[in-house]
């Protein structure tokens, strides 16, 4: 396998994408509503990168007996009371091996 | 503030993430290794890429034998939100050095843009403020090798049953959760969360960037009506 161009392929696209926006300040402004969604953008994405991992298992929707829904769920009820990072992901994960070990 | 200050500032503020991160770096090794990709390349790859759940899917598409241009193509489709977070800081950075906008694009993944974005937008107009997104970005660098490394190096070692690829959703919640603050946002993220799984069928991630659109549209409606 070439890996190195596809490596190098994969870093320059996704520099591109990180650099575009500080790149254009000043020459360019995007429009009004485009910096009205803005704050709505690491919500929106990581939300989306996050919700299925916890709600399908093999591609198949699945909760009741699913212990990473339970465990995300007692995550986002950490985080939501506490706000704290370290207590978030710490607790997620003894609730997930709690749950495989009484499951 | 000192850039000494500012910068040890933005360190603190991302090292708690580091309890997330670490072990996703760790398991990205391991999924790396299993998908037949030589160890200096799965080391390499964090700091050419440095993205890490692009890094994880590239992985599984080279062990797959996707082509190369479709991985390339997935990479930048699951890595296009960092263009908004891209348009979120361009305004504070606007007046530094080239090199230093250089560096800060390369920085800038989910963690430390969330790590320092508070205090971006608390002084947007302080000289150092740069300072604290390079020292988050520089947290999570330094956390993101060691990371990949560990698990290149224990490999197969590591014991079955850990879950380790739970890290990333559970670092994602400790980011996304306590951002949400009212309706519109709420809204943000039930349409962005259902949409993801509702589409989660399409190929190659597809469905992320639909998900994404459909949760900002959703909370830029309910943020006007008001």
């Amino acid at each position: 396998m070439n890996w190195l161009p596809l490596w190098i392929a994969c870093g320059v696209i996704t520099f591109a994408i990180r650099y575009s926006f500080i790149a254009l300040e000043g020459h360019y402004k995007p429009p009004d509503w485009f910096v009205r969604w803005l704050p709505f953008v690491p919500i929106a994405a990581l939300t989306a990168l996050t919700v299925p991992e916890l709600v399908l298992v093999t591609h198949q929707f699945s909760i009741a007996s699913n212990p990473k829904f339970w465990a995300g769920l007692i995550a986002i009820a950490v985080a939501a009371r506490w706000r704290n990072t370290l207590l978030t992901i710490g607790a997620g994960f003894v609730a997930l091996w709690l749950l495989r070990w009484l499951g | 503030m000192t850039p000494r200050s500012a910068f040890l500032l933005g360190v603190r503020a991302l090292l708690p993430m580091h309890l997330g991160v670490v072990p996703f770096g760790i398991i990205y090794g391991v999924v790396a290794l299993q998908s037949g990709i030589p160890p200096l390349a799965a080391v390499l790859m964090s700091s050419l890429v440095f993205a890490g759940s692009a890094q994880f899917l590239l992985a599984q598409l080279v062990g797959a034998g996707a082509p190369a241009l479709l991985s390339v193509g997935a990479v930048g489709l699951i890595n296009l939100r960092h263009a908004l977070y891209s348009a979120s800081v361009a305004p504070i950075l606007h007046a530094l050095p080239r090199r230093w906008k250089l560096l800060l694009a390369y920085l800038l993944t989910d963690e430390a843009y969330a790590a320092a974005i508070p205090h971006l937008l608390e002084h947007p107009r302080s000289p150092t403020a740069h300072w604290v997104l390079f020292g988050a970005g520089f947290a999570l660098w330094a956390g993101w090798q060691l990371a990949t490394l560990a698990g290149v190096l224990l490999g197969a070692q590591l014991p079955d049953g850990l879950d380790l690829d739970f890290a990333l959703p559970l670092t994602f919640i400790a980011i996304v959760v306590p951002m949400i603050d009212n309706r519109a946002r709420l809204a943000a993220a039930l349409a962005a969360g259902a949409t993801a799984v509702l589409l989660a069928p399409l190929p190659y991630k597809t469905g992320l960037f639909a998900a994404a659109l459909a949760g900002l549209g959703t909370g830029a409606f309910i943020g006007n009506k008001r």
